[in-house]
């Protein structure tokens, strides 16, 4: 009888332990990263006409003035510009921009020439760009990467900047330089230097262990932040990544919580006995909105990031949930029932003026703002589709054709669009992304199963 | 301190026991109770009050779980036969506090889905309110899709899963 009463106190005593407890180690947050002039600035227009899908860039390997030490890489700084160009070449290829040759099919350039480029060398690979770099390893343990974009053609420097990073950050200049790259011959804005908040998923279908986990935009530097003890969904990153909201089972009930990445530590969104649900941030950080069901009625609530009163938003009899912000933080796009499915509306940031904008036949919900303004993405919940429409809900166009795609978020320039998708039966979750155009889908390659994304901003 | 001990421990061999029995579902899958370790329990103890086998016993499995139709959180006549099963229980048993979780089918998006869930749990609160329950003997949780009985991705695995299920707390 003794023995019982000590296994069952055993089994009383792990739930409780549980609570709170499913924070793994904290990760700490990362380093500021200093951009510097590099001589000369801006020059030049680019010489090449045609499709940019088209455009051959060689990428060969970062030089250095000498190979030294460096935590960033056991073999120096050396094979560390090769590891530049690398991620470099990754970047460009796997988003199907432009045609990339990476450094391990060209050979490497001396420090000097970085530079000065030795033209005939790359002109006979039929390359219409260049891209050069170096990598110094500072006193301080710091790096100084600097990245130059050379048009062939023209035998001219079309950009080129400099970063100094800590040694863990070296993947941020590398993308740094893709961005650089990217934008310069696009237009568009960065986004390569960024990172994506997501759910982990693990195990069988009716008992899934799902953790909160964050990598860099390409996957790498991938950290689970939770333990899986309870259930975590939906996160989103702060627009300065210091915090992240999502929501979690840990004690018991589902609700969302602000956890922050420097210390470690979190807190509940709102002190209230009711599930709250379907958090996010607004672009300038400074508010969270987030939905609370009270005796079944969800609405959707605005609460000061810095914690305080909460304000209800919607009022309507039935669900309305979600809300995503227009970049000028004016607007909010959120999804009701209200008129007996799910369908997308507009009010303004206090609430005010709330109006449907989805009429298309098609059930519309968690629908997304652009960084950029012009386009709203949803999820069209009739054919489990991702799809983008303007803000006033025209010009519906759908964009994937999985069994179940969901939960749209953007790059930080606005011209892809992650989801995951959800296969039939076995329910296994993968993160995908598309092009805004609806071309160059391909999955994310994750530890695990995954699914929620949360495209962050660019780094600040 | 001691009473809850013994609860929990009735409440093992309970679940022990409830493994045991191969009782024909009417329409519906068992609840998810752990079935991996079918070793006999010999016991002697009757289930206690509020447990989750004695609840089931008095007012049988299938009643202890309404469904609901795509999108839906109404409580239809099925469904107010078998709240009015587990309110005759709750009278009777005044004591005993309990938890409605509310589940939706993977139909939907994974936000809506825990709003939904909510709201059908609170349809059969709100039913069971009004037969007498007070309010506060009864907690609501909503597990959205997360948590699916039938694993299919078909209507009949979806009909499963769109649910509202009583499980007692003591």
């Amino acid at each position: 009888m003794k023995k019982l009463i000590i296994a069952t106190l055993a089994f009383a005593a792990s739930p409780l332990a549980a609570q709170n407890q499913d924070l793994g180690e904290p990760i700490g947050e990362g380093q500021e990263v200093e951009t510097i002039e590099e001589e000369e600035g801006l020059t030049g227009s680019v010489s090449f006409e045609g499709n940019l899908d088209d455009l051959g860039i060689a990428i060969p390997a970062f030089a250095t003035d000498r190979n030294a030490p460096t935590p960033a890489n056991a073999n120096g700084t050396e094979a560390l510009g090769l590891e530049l160009a690398r991620v470099i070449t990754s970047d460009l290829r796997n988003n199907g921009l432009f045609k990339p040759t990476g450094p391990d099919s060209l050979p490497k350039p001396s420090f000097a020439n970085i530079t000065a480029p030795v033209w005939s060398t790359w002109g006979v690979r039929g390359a219409e760009m260049l891209v050069h770099g170096y990598v110094r390893a500072r006193s301080d343990d710091r790096l100084t990467v600097g990245c130059y974009l050379y048009d062939m053609a023209l035998q001219q420097r079309l950009v080129a900047e400099g970063w100094v990073v800590a040694p863990a950050d070296w993947r941020r200049a590398a993308h740094k330089c893709a961005d650089l790259v990217y934008s310069r011959l696009t237009g568009e804005s960065p986004f390569f230097d960024s990172r994506i908040a997501y759910i982990a998923e693990t195990g069988p279908k009716d008992n899934r262990t799902k953790r909160l986990a964050i990598m860099d935009s390409d996957g790498a530097n991938h950290r689970f932040i939770t333990t899986g003890r309870s259930t975590a969904l939906t996160p989103r990153y702060s627009p300065d990544y210091k915090k992240l909201v999502y929501l979690s089972y840990v004690d018991g009930n589902p609700r969302i919580y602000v956890y922050d990445i420097g210390t470690g530590k979190q807190t509940l969104v709102t002190q209230s006995e009711n599930p709250t649900f379907a958090p996010r941030w607004s672009p300038d950080g400074r508010w969270i909105l987030y939905s609370m069901a009270v005796g079944g009625n969800t609405d959707i609530y605005r609460v000061s990031a810095q914690g305080g009163r909460s304000e209800r938003l919607t009022d309507a009899p039935g669900i309305d949930i979600g809300g995503s912000y227009s970049p000028d933080g004016r607007s909010i796009v959120f999804e009701s029932d209200r008129s007996g499915a799910q369908q997308c509306y507009v009010m303004n940031s206090d609430g005010s003026n709330q109006r449907r904008i989805s009429f298309g036949g098609s059930r519309c919900a968690t629908p997304e703002w652009s960084p950029r303004g012009d386009q709203i993405a949803f999820t069209n919940s009739s054919s489990f589709n991702v799809s983008v429409m303007t803000p006033s809900g025209g010009n519906v166009r759908t964009l994937t054709r999985g069994w179940q795609d969901e939960a749209p978020t953007w790059a930080p320039n606005g011209r892809i669009i992650q989801f995951f998708r959800t296969e039939r039966n076995t329910g296994k979750t993968s993160l995908w992304q598309v092009d805004l155009t609806g071309e160059n889908e391909r999955s994310l390659p994750t530890p695990v199963d995954a699914s929620d994304p949360a495209w962050g901003p660019i780094l600040p | 301190m001691n009473t809850r001990f013994a609860t929990a421990m009735i409440m093992t061999s309970a679940l022990a026991l409830a493994a045991c029995q191969k009782k024909a579902p009417e329409e519906i899958p068992p609840p998810p109770v752990d079935n991996t370790t079918p070793t006999p329990t010999p016991t002697t103890t009757a289930p206690g009050v509020g447990s989750m086998e004695h609840f089931l016993q008095a007012v049988g499995q299938a009643n202890s779980i309404v469904y609901f139709d795509t999108d839906q959180y109404n409580i239809d006549a099925e469904d107010s036969a078998k709240l009015q099963r587990q309110a005759q229980y709750f009278n009777q048993y005044p004591s005993v506090t309990f938890t409605i979780e509310g589940h939706a089918d993977e139909r939907g998006t994974r936000e809506y889905n825990l709003a939904l869930g909510e709201r059908r749990a609170n349809s059969a609160k709100n039913y069971l309110v009004s037969l007498g329950i007070p309010a506060s003997r009864i907690r609501t949780i909503s597990y959205g899709k997360e948590r699916p009985v039938a694993l299919g991705s078909n209507e009949s695995a979806w009909a499963q899963n769109r649910r509202a299920a009583t499980v007692t707390i003591n």
